[in-house]
C-alpha cells in the first residue's frame, strides 16, 4: 500500500499549537474554580483566552502558508497503550484544521464579546463564560487531534459543553428539557461515531488519520460502507440532519449567543468537518457519498419548509442552520472539488448566521426577550445598526449577489447538478428549490421584525438599540458576511486542496445545464421567492395563530418528525423499559432476594453454632479433625484421589 | 561415645531472629530496671528499633538461600519474604499498640490483676498509663513468627508455634476496657490453642514414626528426611497420611480455617483491638508461611494427593466466612468472619502447585495484612464514653459526622470486597490465577461466589455509614494521634498502590518463590 497521506513534525511556532486547546481550558478551569470570586472580571478573561487562542491560530496559519507539506503532526504524548491499541495525544495542524481554528476563535472572539453585555444582568455571567471557554477548548479539540479518538474527545467535549448551555437556564423547564433532547438525540450520533471508530480499530489496528486514510483502500466495500454510515451517523448527530433534526431548534432555549457560536457557526458544522477530514473514506464508496447527498438534500428542503411556517425568530434561524448544513452536507456528499466548496459555504455561513443570530439577540434585547416575529415590525426603525447588519445577513443567506451567500452556496447547486446520471436532476433541481424556498422565509423573517406595522406588545414603548460592546461585534461580522463569501470561494478551495489536502481533483463532469444558466436560475429562484415574501408579509401579519392548510400544518408541527420519533422510538423505548423493570423487578430480584434470603437464612442458622462455649468448639474441632482424618486416610486408601 | 558436635550457625542470616528475641529480653529488664514513666517511651522504641534492625538484616540477607542451624532452619526466599512481612505489620501494630493519646494510657490494661468489673478495676480503666509488659510480650511473638516461618524441621516449628502463640494469649487478656471479655476470649484462645497444639505435636510423633520405618535411613522430622521418606519409602503411607492430617490440623488452627475456625471471631472481639490487628495481619502470614513450606517441601512427594481434602477445607472456610459474615452486627467479629474467608482465598493459593502459587499466596498475605491493620486502626477511632463503639448500628450515619476516616474505612471495605485499583482486587487475582492454571477451577468459582456474598456485610457497613442519619448513639471519631494515623495511612496507601501498581511486590514474591531443599 502506497503511503499517499504523510504528515510533517511540527517545527517552530507550530510546536506550540496545543497552546490553543489549553489556553481556553485553563481559563474554564480558572472560571469554575474560582467560582464567586471571579464573578466581577471573569468574563473578560473569558475573551482575553479566545483573543489570545485568535491571535495564535492566526500566526500559526501565516507560519502554515509559508511551508512545503501543510500538514504539520505535533505528537504530545502516548494517550493510551493498551495491548496493540496505541492513541497518541496528538494534534495536527493542516489547512483544514487552520480554516477551523480562525472560524472559531474568530467569529468566537467576537460573540465573546458581545456576550460580556449580553448576559451583564445574568447572575450566572461567569459560569456561563467558563462553559463558553470550555465550548471553545473542546472543539478546538475536536479540529485539531490527530486521530478519531482525539476527535471524539472533543466531540464529546462539544456536547457536554452544549448540554450544559443549552439548559443554562436549567430553572426554566422548557431549557432543562431542551438540554435532555439535544444530550440524548446526540448520544444516538455519537454511537456511532464510536462504533465507526472501534471498527477502524478492528479493521485497521489504528485510529490515526494517515494510518486509517492509507489503509483504507485495502478495507472490502462492505466495511466502507458500514463504517462511513457510522461516522455519518455521528455527523448527522452533532450536525442536526436528518433524521437526528429535532434537537437543533430546541437548543434555542440556551441563551442567544449560545445558539450563534455554538448552534450555529461552529459545533453544528462539526459533522461537516468529520467527513471533509474522513474524505478518504467517503470517497471510497460511491453509495455512501450518494447517502451523504441524500440526507443533505432531504434536510435542506426539510429546514427550508419548516422555517416557513415558524414565528419564533431564534427557531427560524435555527431551521435555517439545519438547511444551511444540508448544503454543507450535499457539498461534502458529492465528493471531489466540492468538499472545499462545502468548507467554503461552512466558513461563510459561520459569519453570516452568527450575525443574524447576535441580530436577533439584540432585538430580544431591545423587545424585552420577545421571540414572537408575529410581534415585532418596523423596527428597522429604532434599531438602525441591528436592521442594517440584519440585512447584510439576510442578503448574505439568500445567497443574493454579491453578497457572500452568492459566492459560497451557488457553487454548490452547480457541482449538484455536476452529477453523471439522473441524480443531477434530482439533487440540482432540490438545491435550487432549497434556495427559492430560503429566500422566502428569510425574507418573511426579516420583513416582519424590521418592516411593516409595529405590532409589539404593550408593554414595550420605545425599543432601544443595543450597546457598542454588542454593535461592534455585529458590525464585524455583517462586514464578514458582504465579503467573506468572495474572499473565502477565490482563496479557500487552492489553500485545502494544496499539497495532498482535501479532495483533489475536481470531478470534472460536464454539468447538465450550463453554469451560466444554473446562476441565472439560483438568483431568478431567490429573487422570486424573496418578492413572494415581501408582497405577502410587507404588510405584516396576524399576530394569533391562523387555520391552515395541510402543508403549513405539517410544517409547523416539524414535519411531524417528533411525533414519528414519538411513535416510532419513545414510545416502544418506554415500553422496552417497562418491560424490563418488571423483568428485573419479578425476574431478576426474585432470584436474588431469594438467593440473598437463603444466604441470611443459613447464616442466622449457623451463628447458633457460635454459642460462645468452650467445649462446644473443642466438640466442632474434634469433629472437623476426625472428618479431615477419615478424609487424609481415605485419600491414602485410594478413595478419594 | 560421640562426641557432641555443635552445628555450625549462620549467624548473619540467623540475626532478624537473634534481634527479635535479644531484644524481647531486654525489654524484660527495662521492665526491672528503668523507671515507670519511662518505661513506655523506652519499651516502644526499642521494640521499634528491633524490628527496623531485623528488617534491615532481612533485606541484607535477601540473597540468602541456605539452611543452618543443623537442618533445623532453612533461610531462603519465602522465609526472607515472609520474615519482612511480617515485620513490616508488626511495625504498624506496634504503631496501633503503642497509641496512648486515641485513649488515654492506651489500650491496655493498667493492672491485669484486679477483679473484672470491680470498683478496682473501674478506676483503672480511667486513664491510669497501660502495662509496658506488652511490648517483651509483642517482640517475643514477632521472634516465633520468625523461626515459624523459618522451621525447617517439626520439632522447632513447634517450639516457634508456642513462642508466639503463648505470649499472643496473655495479650488477648490485657484490654483496658470489657475486662471480663478479653479474659474470656484468652482463655478460650489458649484453651483451644493447647488443644491444637496437641493434634499438631501427635501428627509430628506420627510421622518421625512413619519415617523410622524405612530401613537403611535415619529417621527424624526434618523437611528433607520426610520429604526423602515420601517419595522413596515403601512402607505403608497409613502413618503419614494420619500424621500430615494432624499436623494440618494444628495449622489450620492458628490460620483459622473451618472447621476450627471457631476461636476466631470470640478472640478477635475480646482481644484489644490493636492486637486482633496485630494477629490478623502477622499470625496469618506465620501460618500460612508453615502451611506453605510444610506442603511444598516436606509433603511435596506426596503428589498433591491431599488437594481435594485441603479444597474441600477452603471452599467450607471461605462459605462459613462469608455467610456468617452477613448476619454480624459487631465490626470486630464481622472483621473475624472476613478474615476465616482470605483465609480460604489464602488456601486456594497454598494449593496450586508451582512457584506461582507460592508468590500469589505470599502477596496476598502481605496486601491482606495491610488492609486489616487500616480497618482495625479505624476501629479503635471510633469511640464513644465507653471505648470503642463496635456494635454496628452506632456506626450509622458516620460518613456525615466524619467523613474522612468513613472514606478511608469504605475504601478499605471495598477493598476487602476485591473492587479493582485496590490490592484486594489484585490479591485476588494473584492467588485465582494459579489456581485456574493448576486445574482447581471450582476453587476459583467457590472464591468468586462467595466474594460475592462477602461483598454484601462489607457494603452494608458502607450503606450504613453513608446512606444512614447519624442517630444520637452515632459516636464521634476520635482524631488520631501521630501513631495510629502512621499506621493508618500507611494501610491505605499499601491497600491503594498494591491495587494500582502491583508489579514491584508481585516481582519480589516471584523472585523469592523458590524453597531450599
Amino acid at each position: 500500500m502506497e503511503e499517499t497521506v504523510q504528515y510533517a513534525g511540527a517545527t517552530g511556532l507550530l510546536g506550540s499549537v496545543w497552546l490553543l486547546v489549553a489556553i481556553p481550558l485553563v481559563s474554564a478551569a480558572i472560571l469554575l474554580l474560582l467560582g464567586r470570586r471571579a464573578d466581577r472580571w471573569g468574563h473578560w478573561l473569558g475573551v482575553a483566552a479566545i483573543g489570545a487562542a485568535f491571535v495564535l491560530g492566526l500566526a500559526s496559519f501565516f507560519q502554515l502558508r509559508g511551508l512545503e507539506n501543510k500538514s504539520v503532526e505535533l505528537s504530545l504524548w502516548d494517550f493510551i497503550a493498551v495491548g496493540d491499541l496505541r492513541v497518541d495525544f496528538g494534534l495536527l495542524f493542516d489547512p483544514l484544521a487552520a480554516v477551523f481554528v480562525l472560524l472559531i476563535t474568530g467569529v468566537g472572539f467576537l460573540i465573546h464579546l458581545y456576550a460580556v453585555e449580553y448576559m451583564a444582568h445574568d447572575g450566572g455571567r461567569r459560569r456561563f463564560f467558563a462553559y463558553f471557554n470550555l465550548f471553545v477548548a473542546a472543539m478546538l479539540l475536536l479540529v485539531l487531534g490527530n486521530n478519531y479518538v482525539m476527535l471524539y474527545f472533543g466531540w464529546e467535549g462539544v456536547g457536554l459543553a452544549s448540554y450544559l448551555l443549552i439548559s443554562f437556564w436549567y430553572g426554566r423547564p422548557s431549557a432543562a428539557t431542551a438540554g435532555k433532547k439535544a444530550f440524548l438525540m446526540n448520544r444516538v450520533g455519537d454511537a456511532g461515531l464510536a462504533i465507526g471508530i472501534f471498527i477502524m480499530f478492528a479493521t485497521l489496528g489504528t485510529t490515526q488519520y494517515d494510518e486509517v486514510f492509507n489503509g483504507v483502500g485495502a478495507l472490502t466495500g462492505a466495511t466502507v460502507l458500514v463504517l462511513g454510515l457510522l461516522l455519518l451517523l455521528g455527523a448527522a448527530g452533532k450536525s442536526g440532519q436528518f433524521p437526528l433534526q429535532a434537537w437543533l431548534p430546541d437548543a434555542m432555549e440556551g441563551p442567544t449567543p449560545v445558539s450563534a457560536l455554538i448552534h450555529a457557526a461552529t459545533m453544528v458544522t462539526a459533522g461537516v468537518y468529520l467527513i471533509a477530514r474522513s474524505n478518504p473514506i467517503f470517497s471510497a464508496n460511491s453509495t455512501l457519498q450518494l447517502v451523504v447527498v441524500s440526507v443533505g438534500a432531504l434536510t435542506l428542503l426539510m429546514g427550508c419548509i419548516i422555517g416557513a411556517a415558524k414565528d419564533d425568530i431564534k427557531r427560524v434561524l435555527a431551521w435555517s442552520t439545519v438547511s444551511q448544513i444540508g448544503y454543507m452536507f450535499l457539498g461534502v456528499g458529492l465528493g471531489g472539488g466540492a468538499y472545499a466548496l462545502a468548507i467554503v459555504h461552512l466558513l461563510a455561513h459561520g459569519f453570516f448566521k452568527a450575525n443574524m443570530f447576535l441580530g436577533a439577540g439584540s432585538v430580544m434585547h431591545g423587545m424585552k426577550d420577545q421571540v414572537d416575529i408575529r410581534r415585532f415590525g418596523g423596527l428597522s426603525k429604532h434599531m438602525k445598526i441591528t436592521w442594517l447588519t440584519f440585512m447584510m445577513g439576510w442578503l448574505a443567506i439568500i445567497g443574493m449577489f454579491p453578497f457572500s451567500g452568492f459566492f459560497s452556496k451557488e457553487p454548490i447547486i452547480v457541482a449538484a447538478f455536476e452529477r453523471e446520471d439522473w441524480t443531477a436532476w434530482l439533487f440540482g433541481g432540490a438545491a435550487l428549490l432549497g434556495a427559492g424556498l430560503t429566500a422566502f422565509y428569510m425574507t418573511r423573517l426579516f420583513v416582519l421584525t424590521f418592516h411593516g406595522p409595529k405590532r409589539w406588545t404593550e408593554d414595550i414603548e420605545h425599543p432601544h438599540e443595543s450597546p457598542a460592546l454588542m454593535t461592534i461585534p455585529l458590525v464585524l461580522l455583517a462586514i464578514g458576511s458582504v465579503g467573506a463569501g468572495f474572499l473565502l470561494s477565490t482563496s479557500v478551495p487552492d489553500w485545502l486542496t494544496a499539497a495532498g489536502g482535501l479532495g483533489g481533483e475536481h470531478a470534472e463532469h460536464e454539468a447538465v445545464l450550463s453554469h451560466a444558466v444554473i446562476t441565472t436560475l439560483s438568483l431568478l429562484v431567490t429573487v422570486l421567492g424573496a418578492g413572494l415574501a415581501w408582497f405577502l408579509f410587507r404588510a405584516g401579519t396576524a399576530t394569533a395563530p391562523q387555520p391552515a392548510g395541510v402543508l403549513v400544518t405539517a410544517a409547523r408541527r416539524n414535519l411531524y418528525t417528533d411525533a414519528v420519533n414519538e411513535a416510532v422510538f419513545e414510545k416502544p423505548g418506554i415500553f422496552l423499559t417497562r418491560a424490563l423493570v418488571f423483568l428485573d423487578n419479578r425476574g431478576v430480584d426474585g432470584l436474588v432476594n431469594g438467593l440473598a434470603a437463603a444466604v441470611g437464612g443459613g447464616s442466622g442458622r449457623l451463628r447458633r453454632l457460635q454459642t460462645g462455649f468452650v467445649r462446644s468448639y473443642a466438640t466442632s474441632i474434634l469433629a472437623g479433625a476426625l472428618l479431615v482424618m477419615a478424609a487424609f486416610l481415605a485419600v491414602q486408601a485410594g478413595w478419594l484421589a | 561415645m560421640t562426641e557432641l558436635k555443635l552445628p555450625s550457625l549462620d549467624y548473619a542470616a540467623l540475626a532478624p531472629i537473634l534481634i527479635m528475641l535479644g531484644v524481647a529480653l531486654l525489654g524484660v529488664l527495662v521492665e526491672a530496671f528503668v523507671p515507670r514513666r519511662l518505661r513506655h517511651v523506652v519499651q516502644l522504641t526499642l521494640a521499634l528499633l528491633a524490628v527496623l534492625a531485623a528488617l534491615t538484616m532481612v533485606v541484607l540477607n535477601a540473597d540468602d538461600r541456605i539452611i543452618t542451624a543443623g537442618q533445623a532452619l532453612a533461610v531462603d526466599g519465602p522465609t526472607l519474604f515472609l520474615q519482612g512481612a511480617i515485620l513490616v505489620l508488626a511495625a504498624m501494630a506496634l504503631l496501633l499498640i503503642g497509641d496512648r493519646s486515641v485513649e488515654r494510657g492506651g489500650a491496655f490494661v493498667a493492672q491485669a490483676a484486679v477483679t473484672a468489673e470491680s470498683a478496682d478495676d473501674r478506676r483503672q480503666a480511667e486513664g491510669r498509663n497501660g502495662l509496658t509488659e506488652i511490648y517483651p510480650l509483642t517482640t517475643f511473638a514477632i521472634g516465633g513468627m520468625l523461626i515459624f516461618v523459618a522451621a525447617n524441621d517439626l520439632l522447632t516449628m513447634f517450639i516457634a508455634l508456642e513462642v508466639f502463640s503463648l505470649p499472643l494469649y496473655l495479650l488477648c487478656a490485657l484490654a483496658r476496657r470489657r475486662r471480663l471479655l478479653s479474659q474470656e476470649a484468652a482463655m478460650k484462645y489458649f484453651l483451644l490453642g493447647a488443644y491444637a497444639s496437641a493434634f499438631f505435636l501427635f501428627g509430628v510423633a506420627l510421622i518421625y514414626g512413619f519415617t523410622a520405618g524405612i530401613p537403611g535411613r535415619v529417621a527424624g522430622v526434618d523437611f528433607a528426611t520426610i520429604n526423602a521418606a515420601v517419595t522413596e519409602s515403601p512402607a505403608s503411607r497409613v502413618l503419614l497420611f494420619a500424621g500430615m492430617g494432624l499436623l494440618a490440623i494444628g495449622l489450620l488452627f492458628k490460620a483459622a480455617a473451618a472447621p476450627f475456625h471457631v476461636w476466631t471471631p470470640d478472640v478477635y472481639q475480646g482481644a484489644p483491638t490493636p492486637i486482633t490487628g496485630f494477629m490478623a495481619a502477622c499470625t496469618k502470614v506465620a501460618a500460612f508461611g508453615a502451611l506453605l513450606r510444610v506442603f511444598h517441601v516436606a509433603f511435596a512427594g506426596a503428589a498433591w494427593d491431599f488437594t481435594p481434602v485441603l479444597g474441600v477445607v477452603a471452599v467450607l472456610t471461605m462459605l462459613v466466612g462469608a455467610v456468617l459474615a452477613v448476619t454480624q452486627t459487631d465490626i470486630k467479629r464481622l472483621l473475624a468472619y472476613s478474615s476465616i474467608a482470605n483465609a480460604g482465598y489464602l488456601l486456594v493459593g497454598v494449593l496450586s502447585p508451582g512457584s506461582e502459587g507460592l508468590s500469589g499466596t505470599m502477596f496476598y498475605l502481605v496486601a491482606y495484612g495491610f488492609s486489616v491493620l487500616a480497618a482495625f486502626a479505624v476501629v479503635t477511632l471510633v469511640r464513644d464514653d465507653d471505648g470503642e463503639a463496635t456494635h454496628l448500628s452506632r456506626w450509622a450515619g458516620l460518613g456525615r459526622r466524619s467523613p474522612f476516616f468513613a472514606g478511608l474505612f469504605t475504601f478499605i471495605l471495598l477493598a476487602f470486597a476485591g473492587i479493582p485499583l485496590t490490592s484486594g482486587f489484585t490479591s485476588k487475582f494473584a492467588v485465582f490465577g494459579p489456581a485456574l492454571d493448576g486445574g482447581h477451577a471450582w476453587l476459583v468459582i467457590a472464591g468468586v461466589l462467595t466474594s460475592m456474598v462477602l461483598a454484601f456485610p462489607y457494603l452494608r457497613v458502607v450503606v450504613m455509614m453513608w446512606l444512614s442519619e447519624p442517630g444520637e448513639s452515632t459516636p464521634t471519631v476520635t482524631v488520631p494521634g501521630g501513631l495510629t494515623s502512621a499506621a493508618l495511612m500507611i494501610g491505605v496507601l499499601a491497600t491503594l498502590v498494591l491495587g494500582i501498581a502491583p508489579a514491584p511486590l508481585l516481582d519480589l514474591a516471584t523472585g523469592a518463590a523458590d524453597f531450599v531443599r
